[in-house]
């Protein structure tokens, strides 16, 4: 094997806008997958029946088929209906709508997570129910949804690589693509995996660091001058160990 | 202390869940400046009257009037009516991802649009006032149960109650804790704040009340001047239930 050539393929054009490619889906759907997830835990908690009806339905059709699947289905499927997206905007429909049923029920046991007095005590102090939910139980249901969706986060960072299929120019076809082009898998795939790696690092950094945005305890550290950096890595190192127990009141 | 002067009235009020029926045709009358101590077995709806006052519980019948005006007959009322009653709970309930004093500066920003600045010196003032200014910046799992009742007070007396209710603020508490909370309430209710308390301590019951309402399977059974209650002329239901709770 060629180390010169692990090099030249992670600095070539192709590679970075394969990467590139990955971060952009795996960003975008994520945004639509946790907006979906937080409108389908609160639609599960309505009273109105048709609406629990449909969130139940929805999350059983997503939860209940292979996101590849729903993929190809997206895009190859909806065409014959009139209805057509790129190759891109499929892929991210698709892993949106499947992210949005998995973040629903996180979502949604962060929310049961924070005790119904908690709200009362809000409420009993004049505070209308969308304040409630804003500064009493989102901040507290955040701090216990946080390590979960980080999981989910960085799932979805591998999970992109199944666009592929569709061609969509992402790092596995990209990898794919050059490794078969000049018979060098083990170069090719080498450079691929190296960036998921550096990418799935930067995910879990940036989870410790919106866990430590989130801790308010640590908030009263850092008021008194503890460093920024050392919280962080302190989180993460204790997150290997404890997978977030730490969080369980 | 006339009786025009009353800031609360309960008139024929009835709760039903279900088919239960929890609070049957209460009345009840309280003055501006008097202290009241609701008791009774459990389960005879003390709690449930308690929450229909501020519309917690919406009552199934009868009216509440709150300063003259009858609330309970529009539940958007709701939300403006708690912001002048306060209410302090039995397990504390205070915002675990906030420290005392956020958890003081909480609704006079959100609800009354204090500044920041304001709510802070606010807080501040009224940690004083219930004898913790030095525990502002801990968090309620860093709190002794005592500690955090009276965060809990504060927090309700943030919002400048014209009246205050607790239910059962002390059941909660180790013995040595409950002392330091029955002084905060006492030195409130002798300020002249309106008190409603849902209580077992019959000491701060002598001490501060005015009259004491006595409650069993959501009836108001005995509702006496304090002297009179103890004095053994209340009746004998409430007799009964005071000699078991006396051991």
């Amino acid at each position: 094997m060629s180390f010169d050539l692990v090099a030249q393929y992670l600095t070539s054009q192709h590679f970075l806008h394969g990467a590139w490619v990955t971060i952009l889906i795996t960003v975008v759907s994520l945004f639509f997958g946790v907006l979906a997830g937080f409108v389908l835990a609160l639609a599960q908690q309505a009273r109105f029946w048709p609406v629990k009806v449909m969130t139940i339905t929805y999350l059983w059709l997503f939860r209940g088929t292979p996101v590849l699947f729903q993929i190809i289905f997206i895009y190859n499927v909806l065409p014959s209906f009139d209805i057509r997206f790129s190759a891109f905007w499929s892929g991210v429909i698709a892993l949106s709508l499947n992210e949005g049923a998995y973040m629903a029920e996180i979502i949604r046991s962060g929310l049961q997570s924070v005790k119904k007095g908690q709200r009362v005590a809000g409420q009993a102090l004049g505070m209308s129910r969308l304040s409630v939910l804003r500064w009493i139980t989102l901040p507290q249901a955040a701090r216990i949804v946080l390590p979960p969706m980080g999981n989910q986060m960085i799932g979805m960072l591998k999970t992109s690589a199944l666009v592929s299929v569709i061609a969509v120019q992402d790092l596995l076809l990209v990898a794919n693509q050059t490794a078969s082009a000049d018979f060098r898998y083990f170069e090719a795939l080498c450079a691929a995996g190296i960036y998921y790696l550096a990418l799935t690092s930067l995910f879990m950094i940036a989870q410790g660091a919106m866990e430590v945005a989130l801790d308010p305890k640590a908030r009263r550290r850092r008021a008194n001058g503890e460093a920024g950096l050392r919280a962080i890595a302190r989180r993460i190192l204790s997150n290997t160990t404890t997978a977030g127990g730490d969080n369980v009141r | 202390m006339s009786a025009d002067q009353k800031i609360l009235e309960l008139v024929n009020v009835s709760k039903r869940f279900d088919t239960l029926d929890v609070l049957k045709n209460c009345n009840l009358r309280v003055a501006k400046g008097e202290t009241i101590v609701l008791i009774g077995p459990s389960g005879s709806g003390k709690s449930t009257l308690l929450r229909c006052i501020n519309l917690l519980e919406p009552p199934s019948d009868g009216s509440v009037l709150f300063e003259g005006h009858e609330i309970s007959n529009d539940l958007r009322s709701g939300d403006r009516v708690r912001r002048e009653v306060g209410m302090v709970f039995q397990n504390f309930e205070l915002f675990q991802h906030l420290s005392a004093i956020e958890n003081i500066m909480l609704a006079p920003m959100k609800v009354l649009g204090m500044s920041r600045h304001d709510a802070r010196d606010l807080g501040q003032e009224l940690l004083r006032k219930v004898h913790i200014p030095d525990r502002a910046d801990h968090f309620p799992d860093e709190l002794s149960g005592g500690q955090q009742q009276r965060v809990a007070i504060a927090r309700a007396l943030a919002m400048r109650p014209k009246i205050m209710l607790y239910d059962e603020p002390t059941s909660a508490l180790d013995p040595e804790m409950i002392r330091e909370v029955l002084d905060v309430m006492t030195e409130l209710s002798n300020e002249g704040m309106t008190t409603v308390c849902v209580t077992h301590e019959m000491g701060f019951a002598r001490r501060a009340a005015d009259r004491i309402i006595f409650m069993e399977d959501g009836e108001i059974l005995e509702n006496a001047a304090t002297e009179e209650f103890f004095g053994g002329r209340a009746n004998e239901r409430a007799q009964k239930f005071l000699s078991q709770i006396l051991h």
